[in-house]
């Protein structure tokens, strides 16, 4: 937290960005040899990938703008769990696979706005991350609603997975939409989150009435991962991510 | 039952002009997906601009016991290869 909140609205901007892309990569990665089926072992292992490059670019502006000589790298791989500021869906274990994709969907539904309005965004270094990534998460947005659509309308096994997968991740959605003291800063910059809401709506509306799912009950929101509060989860993830180039600061590929 | 979905031949047209090429197949549930999955497994290196799937269900196959009768007929035929012509040395892209 300490580390984060000294930097500048713009840096804390393309770090929380680039830490909600770094976060759900490597969750991501970790179905890798482990899914229903081959495709999919690769569909998400090419997810995550175009993820972990969104990371690295919106990191290392992250690192640019603070000035302080940090690189992506640096940024991933030497902060601990408290200077995170990704929102707390992407942190949340992969669950089954209905859960895995009801955390793809929904963040999905939300990024992919958020990077239509970035870019034309008056910073050029945002814009030209954001329109790279629009094609990148409009794919992971078809991808995931296919799913969302398939299994609320296949058994009733899938069916009562993908309810539970959604109203698992759904207290969790209303920090994606929340503005708070960064955002506010960024006029022109960054859109107002809650402008993105009505596209949001709109698009779990469509997939659950084609997947005859019913919205998921409303939850109390839980909030706190932009500033660094977040569940015990990360913790474990950045353990696993963290250990090679904590272990051994030189290693190279 | 199987517990496999179906099997999809997958076809990519690497660029325009050429025509969808046979790369493989993958196994989804219907149509939608199998493009999805031959999306990821097969052009993910820039391999196509297109695709198509196909049920192999659909593909009649010629019967391998049968490719004598079927193809060594062709084997000395070698009028059908279009190589008994002299090409004028003006000709250059043939």
């Amino acid at each position: 937290m300490a580390g984060a909140s000294k930097m500048t609205p713009l840096a804390r901007y393309a770090l929380r960005l680039g830490d909600d892309a770094l976060v759900l990569g490597q969750r991501l990665g970790e179905w890798c040899g482990k899914a229903p089926a081959l495709e999919i072992d690769l569909a998400l292992a090419n997810l995550g990938l175009d993820l972990i490059g969104q990371a690295t670019l919106l990191l290392g502006y992250a690192g640019e703008a603070e000035g302080a000589g940090r690189d992506a790298d640096q940024l991933a791989f030497h902060r601990d769990v408290m200077d995170f500021s990704n929102c707390l869906l992407v942190e949340q274990p992969n669950g089954d696979f209905a859960r895995t994709i009801a955390r793809q969907f929904l963040f999905s539904a939300w990024r992919l706005p958020l990077f239509q309005a970035l870019s034309a965004s008056a910073d050029a270094a945002l814009a030209a991350v954001a329109k790279k990534a629009v094609k990148e998460t409009a794919y992971h947005l078809r991808f995931s609603r296919e799913w969302v659509i398939r299994l609320g309308a296949g058994t009733d096994e899938s069916r009562r997975r993908m309810t539970d997968g959604l109203d698992w991740c759904w207290r969790f959605v209303d920090e994606m939409f929340g503005p708070d003291e960064v955002t506010a800063a960024l006029g022109g910059i960054a859109p107002d989150p809650a402008t993105l809401r009505p596209a949001f709506d709109g698009e779990i509306d469509r997939a659950l009435a084609e997947a005859g799912l019913p919205r998921p009950p409303a939850r109390r929101a839980v909030v706190g991962g932009r500033v660094g509060r977040h569940s015990e989860h990360l913790g474990h993830l950045l353990a696993e991510m963290q250990f090679l180039p904590r272990a051994y600061p030189e290693a190279k590929w | 039952m199987s517990r496999d979905w179906p099997l999809w031949e997958v076809f990519v047209r690497s660029r325009g002009g050429l025509s969808h090429k046979h790369v493989g197949s993958v196994h989804a549930a219907d149509a939608a997906m199998a493009v999805e999955a031959a999306r990821d497994v097969y052009t993910r290196r820039m391999e196509g601009i297109s695709l198509w799937v196909a049920p192999s269900a659909a593909i009649t196959a010629s019967d391998p016991a049968e490719s004598g009768s079927m193809f060594d007929p062709a084997e000395d035929k070698v009028y059908r290869h279009p190589t008994f012509y002299s090409i004028p040395d003006t000709i250059k892209h043939i």
